[in-house]
């Protein structure tokens, strides 16, 4: 299993041609306490960069893109009920969605571990 | 000038602190061919006295609609109001605070935001209620843009029992943000087969009730048969004191209602401010537009209350938002809350029953001037009546008469002819015996 | 941040038997004060034998609580007394505009000439009404330098969407289906959402290193496919656009049109006519200009000066002056002002109540008076930037309109927010600043005086500033962090709030059942 990330601080974690999604740390950090997430509808077919999910805090509300294109084969539940779940966990238990990928190659585009540590480390200064 | 405390002396040294040598300084960034050179042409400064003069000059050319006999309604309508409401209301701490964006000192706007979000959850048999919008025909409009939301449909059928303002402000932004009308004919007898209008493309359908003539309507089937289509039902109110004595719209079905909140604690006002009231159900929160008030706790444990869900709104979602509404009707909504807190479960059941006898009364009486038919079966305060003649001039006459009949059907639907002999007429608990005496014989006058 | 207080079982705080606290009392909802069979209005019996409401007559009780007069009055008494108003105390909301409410103007409003009159009476028992219309119509073209107003939106949000609507169709008028609207990154909510809603694409323009829109970033946007700037002046950073005349031009000559947010005109009424800066359409806040009450967050009324090319699409119904007097146009072909009129905004013909008070506040100044309101808010305005520029982190330099914005870097490392001033400055009697607004600063702090407030209540609250600031440099970060400590709550739980929305009172017995309360 390989974990890649965005710019826009999602991660995908890939595991054959599927890949979970979810919102980093940094993110989860910079959104404060989540009150809300508005997950895809399964079956639903994304391109690398469309609008997936929308995550909000009691002052703010970010969109979730997805990081690969794919189709939406699982989104989770556990949110609707405790989307401190994200704060806590947000590589774990607090992930969105899952997707069979359509196009592998969408992944190059996006960073390794180092990347995202050393991407997240300029944007704090 | 009697509302700027600062002096001479003060202008002068707070320039000095300033640094700057005159106001002029001050406004160095208009720039310069945008700087008016002289006064605008408009009066000067005047006192209390004279402008109180002017303003009761402007007031006296109007007839009230207390001084006379009156029996308009159409979206309007003219109730008692107790002493005590306007008196709350205008307490300074009410009248002069703004949106309660600090909650610890805003507890008075949000407990009383919590109350009235509660009585018209409870009025209209909805689960929920947001903080009110402008007005009755804003609330519509904006109801129909949820629906599209919910729905992910783009179409909207408007009932011919609508009000024209409402179905005309819906329209508008129709035109505007890009969705479809369906709107049957004018429907003065209730008897219009809205479900022959439903498809898989109708996000919602619009329906007044008491609608604009007056009918009361059941909407049970009408709402089955929008959930058969996955399409929400909306049911619009006007009038809302006759919740009072009718199945309020969610035991009906209803997923939005609609409603115009004037008739409880707020006088005519010639149209406004008024207050909008919009409810739905507990699944569709999220896609509510404006404000909302929730219950929390502060850090020593205690209830309190707070705006909350504001990631629909404007002012954090930009250009994303639900709605691009920032104002509710506030100090409306109060007048509402309180009116209906004297009132009570009691007081508004009677005060409906009274109107609704009202009404009876004024039916019966006006069926039995020769050439004049009252359209009607079910209604609640307000009745189409059928004139032998056109009703716009006749109201003409009768106001010259000093008498307000009530609305005439073309003032609403100026393009259809055939219904210029519908007047629109209405009895609230302020009319009483002499008021329908006095329009029934200058009626039978008039059509004789 | 806001915290996340743990809900105890003692619902009382520490100090007194009854949990009140001198004049704060403690108010249960009015459905915790049911008596049912009470009521609080006394109607005679209403007579109905047999009523003829067809197959809906109620069936349920509605569940409204009973109360007597006095209870009523008492308990939204009390609620009163835990608002800060203006009449209360110096309540400095950026971009809010919370002046005095002279109670004239309700005086006026409550005539019942004005208030009780219906909207479809007759026009000849209305003509009052209709002159004080058109009265305050003239003011506010004269005023603006604009040839038309329309008066019928509801609020400023309201007045945008109109302001918009009227662009659309001239462009439509034109064939031209332009399709984006530039709209700086300062700006108001609203106006995005504005222009979103009517299907635009926003298109943001970056702000300046001084404050102001980036012109030369703006003309580089310009193109065939732009609709509109939105662009708010005085903008909310409290700044003038020195290049607002320039920039119309620009966009004119590009074939755009330009919709200024005239919220913030009270700065610079009777100096400045929006009308010679070149824009086509601006909503005027009653509210704010013309002082008519905020209300707890309305009612408002947003009418909106057109230009010569805008005003044929304004919305309908409009006041027009005949030879036989006034009368009120409903239909564009009824020979109003607006013969390609984009239609209607809301019912009937707009916030008369509004009206009148602006009408009576506008009177009650005059031009010479107008004009020395907006000096005077100026003047305060930058009197508190002068007082306090050296020890707060003044955002843009040089002089500011009628509000000053400051943003937080003078707190940083101290462990206190901009949050935490504000709340500290609840505690000291004063309302805050508005906070973090507008974006482009960090940890904004819009200060907004009014010309309402003399030179000692200013000075009071620049010394409680200054004194706050000098408690958070110092290390003392606790006492910020910790208020307010006086008011009638402390903070409230946002977050749980918004997890677990509880948006109405519920009986008891269905409370316990219902899942989005069985959390705690």
């Amino acid at each position: 299993m390989t974990t890649r990330y965005t710019k826009d601080h999602e991660w995908i974690r890939v595991d054959g041609d599927t890949g979970v999604v979810g919102i980093t740390d940094y993110a989860q950090e910079q959104l404060g306490d989540i009150v809300f997430i508005e997950l895809p509808d399964i079956g639903k077919v994304l391109a690398q960069g469309d609008e997936a999910a929308t995550v909000e805090s009691v002052k703010a509300a970010s969109e979730v893109y997805a990081p690969a294109g794919g189709e939406v084969i699982e989104a989770n539940a556990a949110l609707a009920d405790n989307p401190a779940l994200v704060n806590e966990q947000p590589l774990g238990e607090g992930w969105f969605f899952k997707l069979q990928l359509s196009s592998p190659g969408d992944l190059e585009s996006l960073m390794d571990d180092a990347g995202y540590a050393a991407y997240c480390k300029e944007l704090d200064e | 000038m009697r509302y700027l405390p600062l002096t001479e002396a003060d202008r002068s040294t707070m320039l000095a602190t300033i640094g700057a040598g005159s106001i002029d300084e001050l406004y160095c960034d208009v720039p310069p061919g945008a700087r008016l050179d002289g006064p605008v042409d408009l009066p000067h400064h005047a006192g209390e006295l004279e402008v109180e003069r002017a303003l009761a000059g402007l007031a006296a050319r109007n007839v009230p609609a207390g001084s006379v006999p009156s029996f308009l309604g159409a979206g309007a309508y003219r109730h008692h109001i107790p002493a005590t409401v306007d008196h709350l209301i205008q307490r300074g701490e009410f009248l002069t605070s703004y949106t309660p964006y600090q909650p610890e000192v805003s507890q008075g706007t949000l407990h009383y935001l919590f109350e009235f979000q509660t009585q018209v959850a409870l009025l209209t048999g909805m689960d929920v209620a947001n903080a009110s919008l402008y007005d009755g025909a804003t609330a519509c409009a904006e109801a129909v843009m949820m629906a599209n939301r919910v729905t992910r449909r783009k179409k909207a059928v408007l009932s011919g029992g609508l009000h024209p303002h409402y179905a005309e402000t819906t329209a508008t932004l129709a035109r505007y943000t890009g969705f479809d009308l369906v709107r049957p004919d004018p429907d003065p007898t209730g008897t219009e087969d809205l479900v022959a209008q439903i498809d898989d493309e109708t996000s919602c359908v619009v329906v007044q009730t008491p609608d604009l003539f007056g009918n009361v309507r059941e909407l049970s089937r009408l709402a089955e048969a929008c959930h058969a289509r996955k399409a929400l039902l909306i049911a619009v109110v006007t009038e809302v004191v006759s919740l009072g004595l009718l199945t309020p719209p969610g035991d009906m079905g209803a997923d939005i209602v609609a409603a115009e909140g004037q008739s409880i604690g707020n006088t005519l006002n010639f149209g406004g401010p008024h207050v909008g009231l919009f409810a739905t159900r507990d699944k569709y929160i999220r896609n509510m537009p404006g404000r909302l008030c929730g219950e929390t706790v502060d850090t020593e444990g205690r209830r309190g209350f707070v705006l909350t869900l504001s990631t629909r709104e404007q002012h954090i979602r930009r250009e994303k938002a639900t709605s691009n509404i920032c104002t509710n009707s506030g100090l409306c909504a109060l007048g509402f809350t309180i009116h209906l807190s004297l009132l009570g479960e009691l007081g508004l059941m009677r005060l409906a029953e009274t109107n609704h006898a009202r009404a009876i009364r004024l039916a019966d009486r006006l069926a039995a001037v020769p050439g004049v038919a009252v359209l009607n079966d079910g209604f609640f305060n307000e009745i189409t009546v059928r004139l032998p003649q056109a009703a716009g001039p006749l109201v003409d006459r009768l106001a010259d008469r000093g008498i307000l009949a009530g609305v005439p059907v073309s003032r609403l639907y100026p393009d259809r002819p055939d219904l210029a002999d519908l007047l629109l007429c209405t009895a609230t608990e302020t009319n009483t015996d002499d008021d329908i005496e006095a329009l029934a014989t200058a009626l039978h006058e008039e059509v004789r | 941040m806001t915290g996340n207080p743990i809900p105890g079982e003692n619902q009382t705080p520490p100090g007194t038997l009854t949990g009140n606290r001198g004049l704060q009392i403690e108010e249960p909802l009015i459905f915790e004060q049911d008596s049912p069979g009470k009521t609080g209005v006394d109607l005679p019996d209403p007579g109905l034998s047999a009523p003829r409401l067809g197959a809906v007559k109620r069936r349920a009780a509605i569940g409204l609580p009973g109360m007597a007069e006095p209870e009523v009055v008492r308990h939204y008494t009390r609620l009163s007394q835990k608002n800060f108003g203006i009449d209360t105390t110096f309540y400095p909301l950026g971009s809010c505009t919370m002046k005095h409410n002279p109670r004239l103007n309700e005086k006026m409003a409550r005539l019942p000439g004005l208030a009780d009159i219906h909207p479809l009476q007759p026009e000849s028992t209305i003509q009052g009404a209709l002159e004080l219309i058109d009265t305050l119509a003239h003011w506010l073209k004269v005023l603006t330098g604009m040839e038309a107003v329309a008066m019928t939106p509801g609020a400023g949000a309201h007045g945008e969407l109109c302001g918009m609507m009227a662009i659309q169709a001239a462009l439509q008028d034109r064939g031209d289906a332009r399709r984006r609207v530039l709209v700086p990154d300062s700006a108001h909510g609203t106006n995005p959402a504005t222009a979103a809603a009517l299907g635009y694409t926003v298109d943001a323009v970056p702000s300046d290193s001084r404050g102001r829109v980036d012109r030369a970033a703006l003309e580089a946007k310009l193109g065939d496919d732009v609709a509109a700037l939105m662009l708010t002046n005085p903008n909310t950073c409290g700044l003038f656009e020195t290049e607002i005349v320039a920039i119309a031009e620009a966009l004119h000559a590009a074939g755009a049109l330009f919709y200024c947010d005239g919220a913030n005109f009270n700065a610079i009424v009777g100096r400045v006519r929006p009308g010679d800066l070149g824009i086509d359409a601006m909503h005027i806040n009653l509210h704010k200009t013309f002082s008519t009450p905020h209300g707890g967050g309305g009612p408002g009324a947003g009418p909106v000066v057109l230009s010569k090319a805008l005003a044929p699409y304004a919305p309908l119904p409009a006041v027009v002056h005949g030879p036989e007097g006034f009368r009120l146009v409903e239909r564009p072909e009824d020979g109003g002002p607006a013969p390609k009129s984009f239609g209607r905004l809301k019912g009937f013909h707009g916030q008369m109540g509004m009206f009148v008070r602006a009408l009576s506040f506008a009177m009650s100044h005059g031009a010479d008076g107008l004009k020395q309101a907006a000096e005077d808010a100026v003047l305060n305005a930058n009197y508190l930037r002068a007082r306090l520029q050296s020890v707060m982190s003044l955002s843009y330099p040089g002089p500011c309109m009628h509000e000053v914005l400051f943003d937080d870097r003078f707190l940083r490392g101290t462990g206190v927010s901009t949050l935490d001033l504000a709340k500290a400055l609840l505690d000291e009697g004063f309302h805050p600043m508005t906070m973090y607004f507008p974006l482009v600063v960090h940890g904004a702090m819009l200060i907004e005086p009014t010309e309402s407030e003399s030179k000692a209540t200013l000075d009071r609250f620049a010394d409680t500033l200054l004194k706050l600031t000098e408690q958070a440099q110092s290390g003392d970060a606790a006492a910020l962090t910790a208020a307010p400590r006086l008011t009638p709550r402390t903070r409230l739980d946002e977050t749980g709030a918004a997890r677990k929305p509880i948006l109405r009172w519920r009986p008891p017995a269905e409370a316990v059942s219902a899942p989005r309360q069985a959390a705690e």
